[in-house]
This record gives structure tokens, C-alpha cells and sequence, in this order.
């Protein structure tokens, strides 16, 4: 059966990130003739004497100009054995933003280094998001090998270099990979020129990590979305509550508990479609009908009487704001989690967060576009909530401006 | 607990699923763009996964420029009849009678670009507040960074510059009166990802998408259909070849593709054998490298 994985790429300005996207798609043959006889001809305009595969993401017009990514843009391709989505997000500081997107969602993060740089204060950054996000897996591309001759020496020292610095991360699965993405040695196809390297090539890493447990498969959480009430004379009484399972595995018979109003009841039948299913999990959509008539309404969330989420008015978390207009104390936004909204105060900012040097920067009133911070916010009606460690969908949450209803920040509860 | 993963096809289900729940929920007034097209049809049948035993909560809503495929309506009308869902009909010749919109001329004439004035006209009379449509971001460049839910200002104008952040799966749909979103639920979905769903579940298609005899002229490179509405230069002679469509666009716009394939397993054999990309034959996206997304800002699909 084959799996999705979706995964991010960060990378610095010329870090050839565009250039190893591009190498991934045309290696594995998901580049279509058209697409490239219209980067050949680019190529041949700008005067390069190669065929330059970054102009392959590079996609709108501003950008072009430019001659830099400046949001998240998403990218398919697949092989016999799995489909792969890249969010592929710029890397420059002022992106953050845009890295936290791109991250929120994946499962595996591409991490690019420069073998002639080693270790930049970009690394850092990017590995330190990728961390707070918690994206499960992360793969070091030591990139660039051509131009160090590729020298087994300099590969095992950024690696060594990368193992002191992630220690401190919260990451447990990283891999390491020399590579020129420039000439594709060891992104697809394996490199002659680097006998020394007995590891895999990324693709094949790509193919292989062993996603299966990223999903929280433990914690039984079932967000309402939409109440299903057909109201046709065949189903009179049919009353479903829709939703995507956001963890744990729910059977038809589990004794569930309805929060926030904490009615207990049994799961009648699990529906999707026209089929009847035994279980549901993580993330399947399905219908869900109870054996008892409770009310209940797209913001309340199924759960297990023995394990169901905390409920508080009270919330700490980790914060990126996202916004030109900066946050500051008391003031007020919409706070949506899961399918969840209710309106929330800043009440502290505990500290700011140097994400280059991972120091804490206490008695901060402000935050500004793309700071990360630890916060409190005092909500108006209690949330059902896990911490994001726990579960990466009922752990995380954003705030809405009042007046403009731009999506201005992304947190992570602890 | 191995077994507890699904395949990416069921992934993208379930994803596009709980899209099109979000937009029933957050909006008081949706609908979903129909062009007839497969990738229209797979959410129209996705909409109905997502709310059976219930029916589709909201009208399919076809912006007829006059020059479609005679098979695309014939569907169109079985579809809807199918699903018991309310049809709504915005009229590009209306657009023009009434003055709205200027009909092009030349031998390359074409309604495409006359659509996103009867687009806009249709989504404001019948004040509709979500207007889903099939889009993918792996057709065309401008559209990789498009957004699940992507908003419109009042102009129904797109804004590449200023889309709100998406994050996990927490869709913001929130604005002002006036605007309105587009939504695109089958997003992280490809070409072959389409016609995999389209074989796994058994969905019927229009007959065009499947191998036949037509007669059509070749110009620049393109297999166009003969008919009423394509304008024949001096020296170009109608011949019969075996083709099939790979988009169902216009029918003066949209260009065929030589195949034998008169099933769905051949045409996903073809599609997967295939080097060029479906948008490769429609002549709208070859008017400069940046068409679509000049298209797209002015509220283009």
C-alpha cells in the first residue's frame, strides 16, 4: 500500500535547495517534457551553460523577479513505493512565518548544509523549527560535495558538528546523507565518486523512514466538525456527527465521553459513505452515531471517559507571531483550535525566544513578525485541549485579528 | 500497530473530506464550481462521501460559456440528476448580451478569459459566500502556492502576496462582507491521483475523456475539435483521428491527445507513460509564462 509523506525543505539563500527539489523530480521522472524544454530555454536566455533544474519551483512572477521563494509552495511527485508532497519554504529570517507553516504539517523535515560552510547560524534556526514544531524525522543533506572533492573528512565533521548541536533537540530520528544536488550524486541515484558513504541515498531514506507512529495512535480524540441530520422520510432519526478522528482508534461499542458537557454514551456505528466500519483512527474522516440522543454541536470533542483531553481557561504555549502589526499585552483575538472558536486575551509574554542561539529574553512587552515566544492566554470559554507534544492536532491552535480576520500567529500548547 | 496507516489515496480522501466539511460549516452560503470536468466530478462525489446519508448541502454551480462539449452538458444533467443536487447556471452569453463582457475576436478567439466576469456576477447574485472548485496545485506553477482556502476581496481578486498563513489543519475562513473564498479541497492531489480515485471508486465520466473517433483539425502542434464555435483559417482541412481529451475545457480551446485508450485502466496506463502535462494542450496557458496567475489575480478560477 502506498504511504503519503509529506515533508518540508529549508534551506539558506544558495544552499542549492531549489536545485535538489528540482534534481528529486527530474531524477525520479516526475518532470514532464514541457516543464522541461521551458527550463532549457530559460536556462539558454539567462546565458547558463547548464540546465538550471531551481527554475522548476521557482513559480510566480514577483519571485521570478526577484530570483528568490518567498512563500510556501507545495510540489508532488511519487515512486513505485510512496507519494511525497514538499512544502518547499524559503529560508531567510524574515520567513519564519512561512517555515512554520510548511512545518506544521509535515512529517519529515530536509535540513540543507553546505559542506564549504559547515554549520551556519541558518542550521540552527531551521533545525531549532523543525524541533518546535515537532516534526517527527529529520535528514541532514550535507550538499555542495562536488566542490569539497568530496572528502569524506568534511563530511564527518559537519556530521559530528550536527550530532553535538541536535542533542538538544527534540528530534529522535535524524539521518545524515552526503549529496551534490547540482550533479545528483546520491539524491536518486548513488555516487561513484564518494566510495567511502555506505548509507542510502535520499530518495531511498524518503522511501523508507518509518512513519506509521507519527500519527498518535493512544489518545482517543474525535473533534465534531458538522452534525449530519438528513431529515429525509428514509432517515428520520439519523443524527452523525462528522469529523476526522484526531487520535487514538475509536470501535463501534467503545464507550465514549462527550465534552465539554461530559454526557457518556456508546459508539451505534462508525459510517463513511455508504460503507460500515469497525474502527476508525487517525486520520480518517468518518460519521460517528451514539446509541443515546445528546446534544451535541461542531466544537465539542468525542473522547474516552479513562482518557479524554484537560479543560482550562488557562493555557500556556509556544507562539510564533506571524503579522506586520505587532502582539502586544491584553490584547484580544479569535482562538481557534480544532473546530473550536472562542476569543482569547494575551495575559504574559514569559519570555522571548533567540531561536539562532536558543536564549531566553525575559521582560519583552512585544512581539513583532516572526518572533517566537512563550506565552499565556486566558480564553472565554474553557478548551479541550492536549499538549502538542501529545497530539500535534488537539495541541495546536491560531489566533484571528478581530478586525482584519488575518491569521496573525501559530501556537503550540505545552 | 502497523496496520493502523492508510494509503495515500484514502489519506487525500479523508483530507479533502474534511475540507469540504469545513466549508459547510464556517460558510452560511457554498457551492461547488462544476465544469464537468474529472476533477469537478471527483469532488462532486466527495461532497457526497462527506454528508451521505444526507444530501449535498449545497448547489453545483456550471459557468456555461455557450462552447462546451455537447458530452459535458449531456453529463452534467445525468450528474446532477444522479446526485439530487440543485443545479445553478451562470451564463457567459447572458455576460455578453448583456453587455458585461466583450466577446474576442480572430481566429484564436476564444470565452475563456469571458468567464470570470460571469463567475463574479453569478457568486454575487446568488450571494455565495464559498465557492469550491477542483483546482490542483501540481497543474500549473501559480498554483503551488495557492491555499486550501484561499480568500477574495471584494473584487474577487486573488492575492499572491496576501494569503493567510495555513497551519496543521485549522482553516480560517473568517472575513468581512463582500468577500469570499475559494476553496480548493483536492489541492495536494495530482493528475494520476485523480483518475486512481476515479478507477478505485467506479465513477462514471464523460464520454470525451475516453478514446473515439472525431474529426478535428491540427493547428500549431494542437488536435482541436471541429465545431460551431472554432473559426477554420483558409488552408486548414478537417480529418478524422482517434483521440481523446485529457481536460474538458472549451471546445475550441481544449486540445485532444491521440490515444487508444477506451478504458480507464489504459488511461491510467497512459497517463502514467505520459511526458507532457495535461495543461500542455490547453491553448489558454501557452498566452505568456505568467497567464494562469495574471489569470487567477483578476478571479479567474
Amino acid at each position: 500500500m502506498n504511504q503519503l509523506l509529506r515533508f518540508t525543505t529549508a534551506g539558506s539563500v544558495d544552499d542549492g535547495k531549489s536545485t535538489l527539489i528540482g534534481r528529486l523530480l527530474f531524477d525520479s521522472k516526475s518532470i514532464f517534457e514541457d516543464q522541461l524544454e521551458a527550463v532549457q530555454a530559460s536556462s539558454t536566455k539567462k546565458g547558463f551553460d547548464y540546465v538550471d533544474l531551481s527554475l522548476l519551483t521557482d513559480g510566480l512572477r514577483s519571485e521570478r523577479e526577484q530570483g528568490i521563494t518567498i512563500d510556501v509552495a507545495y510540489r508532488y511527485f511519487a515512486t513505485p513505493k510512496r507519494k511525497f508532497i514538499i512544502a518547499d519554504t524559503p529560508g531567510h529570517i524574515q520567513y519564519t512565518r512561512n517555515m512554520v507553516t510548511g512545518a506544521s504539517t509535515a512529517n519529515l523535515a530536509l535540513i540543507l548544509i553546505d559542506a564549504r560552510k559547515g554549520l551556519i547560524e541558518q542550521t540552527f534556526r531551521h533545525s531549532f523549527l523543525a524541533s518546535l514544531l515537532k516534526i517527527p524525522h529529520i535528514i541532514v543533506c550535507v550538499n555542495k560535495m562536488d566542490l569539497v572533492d568530496y572528502k569524506e573528512e568534511v563530511y564527518e565533521k559537519i556530521v559530528e558538528d550536527y550530532k553535538a548541536f541536535s542533542s538538544k533537540l527534540e528530534v529522535h530520528d535524524i539521518q545524515f546523507v552526503p549529496i551534490s544536488a547540482l550533479l545528483g550524486d546520491n539524491v536518486v541515484n548513488r555516487s561513484e565518486k564518494m566510495d567511502w558513504y555506505q548509507g542510502a541515498t535520499l530518495l531511498h531514506m524518503l522511501e523508507t523512514v518509518h512513519i506509521e507512529s507519527d500519527y498518535n495512535h493512544i489518545d482517543s480524540r474525535f473533534p465534531v466538525q458538522y452534525v449530519v441530520r438528513p431529515q429525509t422520510r428514509d432517515h428520520q432519526d439519523f443524527r452523525g456527527y462528522a469529523g476526522r478522528v484526531a487520535g487514538g482508534i475509536f470501535r463501534v461499542g467503545d464507550e465514549v465521553l462527550v465534552l465539554p458537557s461530559g454526557f457518556t454514551s456508546k459508539i451505534k456505528t462508525i459510517e463513511f459513505g455508504e460503507e460500515m466500519l469497525e474502527e476508525a483512527f487517525a486520520p480518517m474522516s468518518v460519521i460517528i452515531t451514539l446509541e443515546d440522543e445528546i446534544d451535541i454541536s461542531r466544537g465539542d470533542i468525542i473522547a474516552k471517559p479513562t482518557n479524554h483531553p484537560e479543560s482550562n481557561q488557562d493555557i500556556e504555549l509556544m507562539l510564533c507571531w506571524m503579522n506586520q502589526r505587532p502582539m502586544s499585552l491584553n490584547s484580544k483575538y479569535y482562538l481557534r483550535h480544532t473546530s473550536r472558536e472562542t476569543k482569547a486575551v494575551l495575559k504574559e509574554i514569559t519570555y522571548k525566544l533567540d531561536i539562532s542561539s536558543a536564549k531566553k529574553i525575559e521582560g519583552v512587552e512585544q512581539l513583532g513578525m516572526n518572533d517566537i515566544a512563550r506565552i499565556k492566554l486566558r480564553t472565554a470559554q474553557p478548551l479541550e485541549f492536549d499538549s502538542y507534544r501529545k497530539n500535534r492536532i488537539t495541541g495546536s491552535i491560531i489566533l484571528v485579528d478581530e478586525g482584519t480576520n488575518e491569521t496573525v500567529a501559530a501556537g503550540m500548547i505545552i | 500497530m502497523s496496520q493502523y496507516y492508510l494509503s495515500h489515496l484514502r489519506e487525500l480522501e479523508s483530507e479533502a473530506i474534511y475540507i469540504i466539511r469545513e466549508v459547510v460549516a464556517q460558510f452560511e452560503r457554498p457551492a461547488l464550481l462544476f465544469s464537468g470536468g474529472k476533477d469537478s466530478i471527483v469532488l462532486a462525489y466527495l461532497s457526497r462521501k462527506a454528508f451521505y446519508p444526507a444530501r449535498i448541502p449545497f448547489p453545483l454551480v456550471h459557468i456555461d460559456t455557450g462552447h462546451n462539449f455537447p458530452e459535458t452538458m449531456e453529463y452534467r444533467d445525468w450528474l446532477v440528476n444522479e446526485l439530487g443536487v440543485r443545479l445553478v447556471v451562470g451564463s457567459v452569453q447572458e455576460s455578453i448580451d448583456k453587455g458585461r463582457a466583450k466577446e474576442e475576436t480572430g481566429i484564436n478567439a476564444s470565452r475563456n478569459a469571458l468567464q470570470t466576469v460571469t463567475l463574479l456576477d453569478t457568486i454575487e447574485q446568488n450571494k455565495f459566500d464559498a465557492a469550491m472548485g477542483g483546482a490542483r496545485r501540481d497543474e500549473e506553477k501559480a498554483r503551488a502556492k495557492e491555499r486550501f482556502f484561499s480568500h477574495r476581496d471584494e473584487f474577487g481578486q486573488w492575492d499572491p502576496k496576501n494569503q493567510r498563513p495555513e497551519l496543521w489543519n485549522i482553516f480560517n475562513g473568517r472575513k468581512h462582507l463582500g468577500e469570499h473564498f475559494r476553496v480548493f479541497p483536492i489541492s495536494n492531489w495530482t493528475e494520476m491521483d485523480v483518475w486512481q480515485y476515479l478507477f478505485a471508486e467506479n465513477i462514471s465520466i464523460p464520454k470525451l475523456y475516453y478514446s473515439h473517433k472525431r474529426e478535428v483539425i491540427v493547428r500549431d502542434g494542437t488536435i482541436l475539435s471541429t465545431s460551431p464555435y472554432l473559426k477554420l483559417k483558409s488552408d486548414e482541412k478537417p480529418i478524422e483521428m482517434t483521440v481523446r481529451f485529457r481536460t474538458c475545457g472549451d471546445m475550441p480551446i481544449t486540445g485532444a491527445v491521440e490515444s487508444d485508450a477506451d478504458t480507464m485502466e489504459k488511461i491510467i496506463d497512459e497517463v502514467a507513460a505520459s511526458r507532457k502535462t495535461e495543461r500542455g494542450t490547453r491553448a489558454d496557458d501557452k498566452r505568456g509564462e505568467t497567464a494562469m496567475e495574471d489569470r487567477k489575480k483578476s478571479g479567474y478560477f
